[in-house]
């Protein structure tokens, strides 16, 4: 697989290593009072997917930055590739 | 028909004319006690011994393929009972006891080949850790041998022993461990639970789950609905996918794990071995091919082929060893989908919905506990109470803390 790394390019995915679904992002609050339950889901459910997932790489023999990468995993074909960092922020934004 | 060496003289003496089917393909009833959902391993050995321990015979095993078409059929074919943890050995070992009597009790060959395990030692620590499994095997009632450098050498004087970065100290081996021909295990289950009553129902996928006020009723399937008391679900690589339709959403992701074999060699390996340092076993087929495998890609997917980075770690590994390798030509190699739990073990239970079991989350050793699985899982579907091997193997765990952790790599499943 290659991915289309927004600052570098093109890369090999063999650079990379991969954490899981993106929504490991959105850490749950734990002052909420249901906290023990949803660090629960945050920490072991998954969605697991087949087709488009937006899935955590990161680009450990390269830059070092993470990646948000849509990726089909029924086909391997990458769609989009963004930086986490953008991600994480937009995702603030909204609340 | 009863399978004998009587009856294939018999047979060769009057042209091979009483053969009849293995199993036979029947139209889905409206409903039965208990319908199990995938025709791979699991779900046969689970019908099968619905029918012949727990006393079962309105069971039917609906598969969306053919059956042995998924994970059974394309795994490494090795069995062992060499775990650490308690949650783990006593199943495993209850496994390894059910393959040694599986040929007589389904009547099948399947090839059972106990020709041993040796997991390689490459360091002190590693003994230390190993010398430490061998004793929980021990514990457990399962056998193990530590051996030495000089008795790895004599024994398998193939090995390279001097490897500078990853020198051979010694190895842990499992003398009851080895291979079995994977896809005479689907077939054998098969005809053993067809022949007690089981209906096996292939190209038939189950699309949903008619669930009212929280029960289970039955399956939706491309050949329609059909009722159930008892829905199992054994689908390992899609059990995501296949209770989601429950909205289910499971402690596990899906990865793709490759194998590979080679050119048919003359016998040159005498077991199965496997490198400690990297990642990587092989056996020799009866055929003559080296069958081999070693790590996961490592992210989610279910497509059933994987990536060359692998391909090449893989190889390196055997090369590290195993430099005879070197010569030999690869013939082919494949990937299957694995359920990988967020502790690397898996999950046999009941789910919130009353009616619906689950059986799943095998990760890459799902192969050696067929049978194991199957029993456990058809205890727990006839009698609604855990099997005694398989008490551990619950949803729950994770938020109970009670994870069964034998890499300890914690929830990061492509690391198991």
């Amino acid at each position: 697989m290659i991915i289309d790394h927004p600052l570098l390019g093109p890369r090999d995915s063999a650079e990379f290593t991969y954490l899981g679904d993106a929504r490991l992002l959105d850490r749950p609050d734990p002052q909420s009072e249901t906290a023990a339950a949803e660090f629960h889901d945050y920490g072991y459910i998954r969605d697991n997917p087949a087709g488009w997932h937006e899935e955590l790489w990161f680009h450990e023999a390269g830059d070092r930055s993470w990646l948000v990468v849509t990726r089909n995993t029924l086909t391997h074909e990458i769609r989009e590739v963004r930086l986490a960092r953008d991600v994480a922020r937009e995702r603030r934004a909204k609340g | 028909m009863r399978y004998s060496g009587f009856r294939v003289i018999k047979e060769a003496l009057t042209g091979h004319k009483g053969w009849t089917a293995a199993w036979r393909e029947p139209d889905p009833q409206p409903a039965y006690d208990i319908v199990i959902v995938g025709g791979g391993g699991h779900g046969l050995a689970t019908a099968y011994y619905l029918a012949s321990k727990y006393n079962q015979h309105r069971v039917a095993v609906i598969e969306k393929g053919w059956i042995g078409g998924g994970n059974v059929g394309r795994n490494t074919t090795i069995i062992r009972s060499n775990y650490l943890l308690d949650g783990n050995e006593p199943f495993y070992e209850f496994s390894l006891k059910l393959w040694e009597g599986l040929e007589q009790d389904f009547n099948y060959n399947a090839m059972v080949s106990q020709r041993g395990i040796l997991n390689l030692i490459h360091s002190d620590a590693q003994r230390d850790a190993f010398i430490r499994r061998g004793n929980a095997m021990i514990l457990n009632g399962a056998d193990a041998e530590l051996l030495s450098t000089a008795q790895i050498k004599e024994r398998y004087p193939f090995l390279n022993t001097e490897n500078a970065r990853f020198p051979i100290k010694g190895g842990l081996a499992q003398h009851r461990g080895g291979t079995v021909r994977h896809d005479a295990v689907a077939w054998g289950y098969a005809r053993g639970a067809d022949s007690r009553g089981v209906d096996i129902i292939q190209n038939c996928e189950v699309t949903g789950f008619r669930i009212e006020n929280g029960k289970c009723l039955g399956v939706e399937t491309t050949k329609g609905f059909i009722g159930a008391g008892k829905v199992g679900c054994a689908v390992a690589g899609s059990s995501s996918r296949l209770m989601s339709h429950a909205g289910m959403r499971l402690p596990m992701e899906s990865h793709v794990l490759q194998a590979f074999v080679s050119e048919g060699l003359k016998p040159v390996l005498p077991g199965v071995i496997t490198f400690g340092a990297g990642h990587f076993y092989v056996s020799q087929s009866d055929k003559g091919g080296l069958v081999f495998g070693g790590d996961i890609d490592g992210y989610n997917t279910y497509a059933q082929r994987g990536n060359l980075p692998v391909v090449e770690d893989v190889c390196e590994g055997g090369m590290a060893i195993f430099p005879m390798l070197g010569r030999a030509r690869l013939l082919r190699m494949w990937g299957g989908i694995m359920d990988m739990s967020m502790d690397g073990s898996p999950i046999i239970d009941r789910t919130h919905i009353d009616g619906l079991y689950f059986n799943g989350g095998w990760c890459y050793g799902g192969f050696k506990a067929t049978p194991a699985s199957g029993y456990a899982f058809a205890h727990l579907l006839a009698t609604d109470t855990p099997h005694d091997t398989a008490t551990a193997y619950r949803f729950d765990r994770f938020e109970r803390g009670l994870m069964i952790d034998e890499k300890g790599m914690g929830n990061q499943p492509n690391l198991h």
